[in-house]
């Protein structure tokens, strides 16, 4: 029941403050952010009691993917095999904890920044969070297409409603690209139930009872290609990334902050819930490719990330690059790179939402988010700066934060498969410090041009961006409470990647 | 005829006694309420007769009409839609044309023929109940004739139909020719048993596009975004989802029975028109900026989906085509009746510019939210029952196998985000000051009832489909006649 409430209850505070937004702003807003501090109260409960759970684990012994330690199951659609199926495990905990967080940060940033239709927009916001968190947490095939597709509908709203000058093409272009992506998922989940189907007569959707299906190679090829395409998309591998910047710089803060805290790392997500495990022969087969793609990712987005006149689309461009340490982290398929993965998916949420935060506080005061046009803002804003200073150094992976870890571990489990990407991986290292200073330099330091005469940060702003410096540092120093929850739901992924390359030759699985 | 006749056949009784008995009435007492009330009343007896019918299902009332639990299926999705859509008439008129009792005897002719249409079971029947329907509908199309594009879709109308009539009926005349009956029972055997000369497949073919004049596949879709244009909304909302409707579900029983789909003549005819209508309703409809037109082709493109498991049969195939029409019934009612309640500004024709509907979310954000909810279901997004109409037919083809075809409605489903997604980017952006807007009139009882109910019925099955699914389980477990 818990899982339940955790779905709900965001959406129940957007509803909320839906209604109440039409008396008073004040009151949307204190009804979404006590939904939202409510969500985070029951993940980090989630999160203490989880030790204990996993240890007894013996109330889902027979559970096919051992590391569930919470499981709700329900028929929902029995005419057609869909139940409702929420689990959670150590790797989709560490993903709720993150939403959770993200979640009280994207009500507090939209504070002052979002004035007009105040309901409306918490409602969207809140919409969006309860997907995503469904999306985490449902473990049956079309109840995560469902929550996949419903996370597009409140942003788009967000965009288009609450966006910036070019929004309508950005909306337009998120919609087109990330719901194509999601045809061929669905192509693949289709596929995958009817071979299902055919093969033992039972038609389900159910994710446990679909592993370990059997069929022939060919067949795999192409379902597990629709998987990995469809999640491509929103991860975003860098072929089908060009909807992100736009999405991105378009966006309100919030949703910004949603975008790259949240939504890309449900494409993450999935590639290591779904698409791996469920076709774990054709995964290894593809993972040099997939590994190539990330470093590709790696080095073109930091490499497009350093001529960006707009911060926004700047820092856009940076997570395309560390999307790509991820990508490869998850293919590597080692203990240590996948790791690294998982912490830096928490890292990136973070760090880049940060980032983005700042975008949107610069925008606010100077109403601009070009870079030639600020500068010198450090001696106006000493905090802004020094926050500014602290993300972007977090960003170029500065020993001691988070990113540091993550990509280090990345780059150390893929040294042992794949030594030449993991080289050239390194040279992102490199290129984020490049564009890292760059993005300070011109922001903060220099001569004050604009003459810029700009208020420092509120209490309300201190107050997040200190937070997520403290999560960001303490993660980068203590990570181990991470590995130690999700070490177990990691296993069947390594696992997946590397039995099957000692079967390689045969023709079933 | 013995009294269970009677009993299976009440609906169409119900209903063609009310159109005369309505035309009676009117000569005497000439109140338009009082024939909408009138109608309302004979349209909700007849749904209610489809359960007094339901225990004499199957039951064969004289080889023309076959009264089963397929027929009544859409014999009740026929009558639940035209009885929201009636819901809308008597206020649309109220500004459009005063004099509206005519109307209404119409309406009930029309909803005569398509009864008639998705219960028959003989070519004759069919014919009559083809030619009721479009007769009244040239009536209803041209209903507020002091609107000159009412007129001229009305002719454009009047001479397509007869031209389709035409095809269809030289097409029975070649079968008729080949095998000496025009009974679908009779027929099912010689035409299953393959080996079919020019003649009847030159007669099939024929038959076939009879049926796609009346659904407007491509490339025998000329009229209807003309039509849809010209026709008063809750006229156009009719066309497209009873007459649709009800044709379909014949053309479904015919094809499955008769094993369309797996000869490889008819399979190609039937494949090429699917992809034609597919591709054609979703490209034209990218630029369109005219709302009656965009769902006209949007209308297209939707018919193009459900020959996807047309084609596909299968165990899923029925299933899913009819649990698509109901969706796709729910989500137009929706469409049209906000189309239908922004026109009553007007005296004349409707509002239907896509710059007349900029920021409605604004001035009044439930009808915008409506709109919008019915736009995200016919993108097939959740949380609406779109989603699962487009999810089960992609099954469906997926389980025979059809991955071509299947991949091919995946294209087109992307291309159509683009301009559903725009309607309803106009529908949220913000109110330019400069610029006149039409302005929405108030809301009144019987259209907000009609809107919130199918509203309801869009989300409730958007996120609990089981019940609507166990229903066309049901109706489609034996299609045969």
């Amino acid at each position: 029941m818990i899982l339940i409430w955790m779905i709900i209850t965001p959406a129940i505070g957007g509803i909320a403050a839906w209604i109440i937004g039409h008396r008073s702003t004040l009151g949307a807003r204190i009804a979404a952010l006590s939904a939202a501090f409510a969500y985070f109260a029951i993940a980090l409960y989630l999160w203490f009691i989880s030790p204990r759970l996993l240890s007894m684990g013996t109330r889902f012994h027979n559970h096919t993917v051992p590391s569930v330690f919470v499981d709700f199951n329900v028929p929902w659609i029995p005419q057609i095999g869909v139940s409702f199926h929420l689990a959670i495990d150590g790797l989709s905990l560490m993903l709720i904890l993150l939403t959770s967080i993200i979640g009280v940060i994207a009500v507090l940033c939209s504070w002052r920044e979002i004035t007009v239709r105040v309901g409306d927009f918490h409602l969207a916001l809140m919409i969006l969070l309860s997907a995503i968190i469904g999306a985490f947490l449902a473990f049956d095939l079309l109840l995560f297409y469902l929550f996949w597709e419903l996370m597009l509908v409140p942003l788009y709203f967000l965009i288009s409603i609450w966006g910036h000058e070019n929004r309508r093409y950005a909306a337009i272009k998120l919609m087109l690209f990330t719901l194509t992506g999601g045809f061929l998922l669905l192509l693949g989940i289709i596929g995958l139930y009817i071979i299902h189907g055919l093969n033992t007569g039972t038609y389900t959707f159910d994710y446990p009872a679909l592993l370990g299906t059997k069929m022939p190679l060919h067949t795999a090829w192409w379902l597990m290609l629709g998987f990995f395409v469809g999640l491509a998309v929103k991860l975003p591998i860098v072929p089908l990334h060009t909807w992100l910047p736009d999405a991105h710089t378009e966006a309100p803060t919030a949703g910004s902050l949603d975008l790259a805290g949240l939504l890309l790392k449900v494409g993450a997500y999935g590639l290591m819930r779904f698409s791996i495990p469920l076709f774990p022969l054709v995964s290894a087969r593809l993972s040099p490719i997939a590994m190539m793609l990330g470093v590709a990712g790696i080095v073109y987005g930091a490499m497009l990330a350093y001529p960006q006149r707009d911060f926004k689309r700047l820092v856009a461009y940076t997570s395309i690059s560390h999307m790509g340490f991820i990508l490869l982290g998850i293919y590597a398929g080692t203990q240590l790179a996948l790791q690294g993965a998982l912490i830096e998916i928490l890292a990136h949420g973070i760090s880049t939402g940060a980032l983005f935060l700042i975008a949107g506080m610069i925008q606010e005061r100077t109403y601009t988010r070009e870079l030639w046009r600020l500068g010198g803002l450090w001696s106006t804003t000493p905090k802004l700066g020094a926050f500014t200073l602290y993300f972007a150094l977090a960003a170029l992976g500065l020993p001691g934060l988070a990113n540091f870890v993550g990509e280090f571990l990345v780059l150390l489990g893929t040294f042992s498969v794949a030594p030449v990407l993991a080289s050239v991986g390194a040279i992102g290292f490199v290129l984020s410090v490049i564009y890292a200073l760059r993005l300070v330099q011109e922001s903060m330091h220099g001569p004050n041009t604009s003459e810029w005469r700009l208020p420092d940060l509120s209490v309300r702003e201190t107050a997040i961006l200190g937070s997520m410096a403290a999560i960001i540092l303490w993660l980068g120093l203590n990570p181990q409470p991470v590995f130690d929850t999700a070490s177990k739901a990691l296993a069947p992924i390594q696992h997946a990647l590397h039995r099957a390359e000692v079967k390689e030759g045969t023709e079933l699985r | 005829m013995t009294s269970s006749n009677y009993l299976a056949l009440l609906p169409l009784i119900i209903t063609g006694y009310a159109a005369v008995a309505l035309s009676v009435i009117v000569v005497f007492w000439r109140d338009s309420r009082a024939a909408y009330g009138f109608t309302l009343l004979s349209i909700a007896a007849a749904l209610g007769s489809i359960f007094i019918a339901l225990p004499h299902a199957p039951h064969m009332v004289t080889p023309l009409i076959r009264i089963d639990y397929f027929s009544l299926y859409f014999d009740g999705l026929v009558l639940v839609g035209s009885f929201f859509i009636a819901l809308f008439y008597q206020e649309y008129f109220r500004t459009h044309e005063k004099r509206s009792e005519g109307f209404y005897i119409l309406l009930l002719l029309s909803v005569l023929g398509m009864l008639a249409i998705a219960s028959s079971a003989h070519f004759a029947s069919f014919f009559l109940g083809i030619e009721t329907l479009s007769v009244s509908l040239y009536g209803m199309i041209g209903y507020t004739r002091r609107f000159r594009p009412s007129i001229e879709a009305s002719m454009k109308y009047l001479i397509l139909a007869a031209v389709s009539s035409a095809f269809l009926l030289f097409g029975i005349a070649l079968v008729y020719v080949d095998f000496g009956t025009m009974d679908f029972l009779r027929l099912t055997p010689l035409i299953t048993a393959g080996g079919l000369t020019l003649t009847s497949y030159l007669g099939l073919a024929m038959i076939i596009v009879g049926f796609a004049f009346k659904l407007a596949i491509v490339p025998f879709h000329m009229w209807s975004p003309d039509v849809y244009q010209g026709a008063p909304a809750p006229v156009t909302s009719l066309i497209a989802t009873g007459s649709k409707g009800a044709v379909f579900a014949l053309l479904l029983r015919l094809v499955m029975v008769w094993n369309l789909n797996n000869q490889r003549t008819t399979y190609i005819i039937l494949a090429a028109l699917a992809v034609a209508t597919m591709f054609g309703g979703n490209l034209l409809a990218l630029l369109e900026t005219n709302v009656k037109r965009l769902l006209a082709y949007s209308s297209i493109a939707q018919i193009g989906y459900i020959m996807i498991p047309l084609i596909a049969g299968g165990p899923r195939g029925p299933v899913s085509i009819a649990f698509f029409l109901a969706s796709y019934v729910i989500t137009t009612i929706i469409a049209f009746g906000t189309i239908t309640i922004f026109s009553r500004s007007r005296e004349m024709g409707d509002v239907e510019n896509l710059s007349d509907y900029t920021g409605l979310a604004l001035r009044r954000p439930y009808l915008a939210a409506l709109l919008g909810a019915s736009l995200l279901s016919l993108t097939g997004l959740p949380p609406t029952v779109g989603f699962f109409a487009k999810f089960y037919i992609f099954t469906a083809a997926a389980q025979t196998g059809l991955w071509w075809l299947l991949i091919v409605g995946m294209v087109n489903s992307g291309i159509a985000i683009f301009y559903y997604m725009r309607v309803i980017f106009v529908l949220y952006s913000h109110l330019a000051e400069s610029d006149v807007y039409p302005e929405v009139p108030p809301q009144r009882p019987a259209s907000t009832i009609a809107l919130t109910i199918t509203t309801l019925a869009l989300v409730f099955f958007g996120i609990y489909p089981g019940p609507l699914f166990h229903l066309a389980q049901a109706a489609m477990k034996i299609v045969r006649f």
